[in-house]
């Protein structure tokens, strides 16, 4: 995108519309958690420590259900461990100090990091801060209205706001598709995601789906023997 | 509710470290140039797989309900250059039309 440079106010004005979405999503894991036994502190002091949704609810529907600390801990654990190649991503773009660093990487989830991205692996550090910072409010907050005003609140699904998630990374991921690889890398990610989520425990899918970027190697390849 | 906290402890640290590895170890230095282009590709990769499974997926299951309408819709206006609030409000009407309308 060589449009003029994205600033902070740039990063909360492009992830707004999702935060709005978040508010309910938290909203429905507060009501959740207490229905798990969560209690009303835990649930808020979750979401403003672990600060990813997904992992948060298979965590509390896990333990409602009476699995176990094992299998709620493991579960959570494997949803996030996209985190871990995302994180390798927008790592060069934090040159920050380490304190910055590390509240950079708290604030990277799904959301904020698509709206980061600004094309062929580049990411702006401070759109990341600014839709990091709104959507972090929006998802304690959102728990905290969850845990206080529970049954007050219906089923965010009533209101399509599960449709706004991919909805997002898809006007996120179709300006990317610029170039055959990264068509290729979509194709595949896309593939091994559906194909693999009747087999495998949650998150597994996900993390699986970057075996998509490899496409990657054949252009390397190709470029060092010519 | 011991057990409560257990799980938020653990999960709370997990993730923390999880999300501060790439960031804390390699903040700030360019990549080597070969994996700087594979993790170029990381992004069409698994916002893909993102699109797919808030899609299809419903836990361990593949599903087609009305979030596919909305995701259509969605999928239209994005290629014809809608502002991305235009494709999210779009897309969750779409959806939340479709259930009230049963589908």
């Amino acid at each position: 995108m060589p449009a003029p440079e994205r600033s902070h106010r740039d990063g909360v004005r492009q992830v707004m519309p999702l935060a709005i979405a978040v508010v309910g999503f938290g909203a429905s894991f507060g009501v959740l958690a207490r229905a798990a036994g969560m209690g009303v502190v835990s649930p808020i002091v979750m979401s403003a420590t672990t600060f990813a949704g997904s992992a948060q609810f298979a965590a509390a529907s896990i333990l409602g259900a009476g699995g176990g600390i094992t299998s709620a801990v493991t579960a959570a654990l494997l949803l996030n461990a996209r985190y871990g190649p995302i994180g390798v991503s927008v790592a060069p773009y934090l040159s920050g100090n380490r304190w910055s660093r590390f509240v950079h990487a708290q604030l990277t989830v799904d959301e904020t990091w698509a709206v980061a991205a600004e094309g062929e692996g580049r990411f702006n550090p401070k759109v990341l801060l600014g839709a990091g910072l709104t959507l972090y409010a929006a998802w304690v907050g959102g728990t905290a209205i969850g845990v206080a005003f529970g049954d007050l609140i219906g089923d965010p699904a009533t209101w399509g706001l599960d449709a706004a998630f991919p909805a997002l990374f898809l006007a996120l991921l179709v300006p990317q598709l610029t170039t055959r690889d990264a068509r290729l890398a979509a194709l595949i990610g896309a593939a091994i995601a559906l194909v693999l989520t009747p087999f495998t425990p949650a998150g597994v899918p996900i993390i699986a789906a970057s075996v998509g970027c490899l496409v990657g190697l054949r252009r390397a390849r190709g470029k060092a023997t010519t | 509710m011991t057990e409560a906290w257990t799980i938020v402890a653990l999960v709370g640290l997990g993730t923390v470290v999880i999300k501060s590895l790439g960031p804390m170890l390699l903040g700030g230095k360019p990549l080597p140039r070969q994996i700087g282009a594979l993790v170029a590709l990381l992004a069409p990769a698994l916002l893909a797989a993102l699109v797919a499974i808030n899609t299809f997926g419903e836990g361990r299951n593949l599903t087609a309900d009305a979030r596919v309408l909305g995701v259509a819709v969605a999928a239209v206006a994005t290629l014809r250059k809608a502002p991305v609030l235009l494709v999210i409000v779009l897309a969750a009407g779409t959806t939340a039309l479709a259930r009230a309308l049963g589908a």
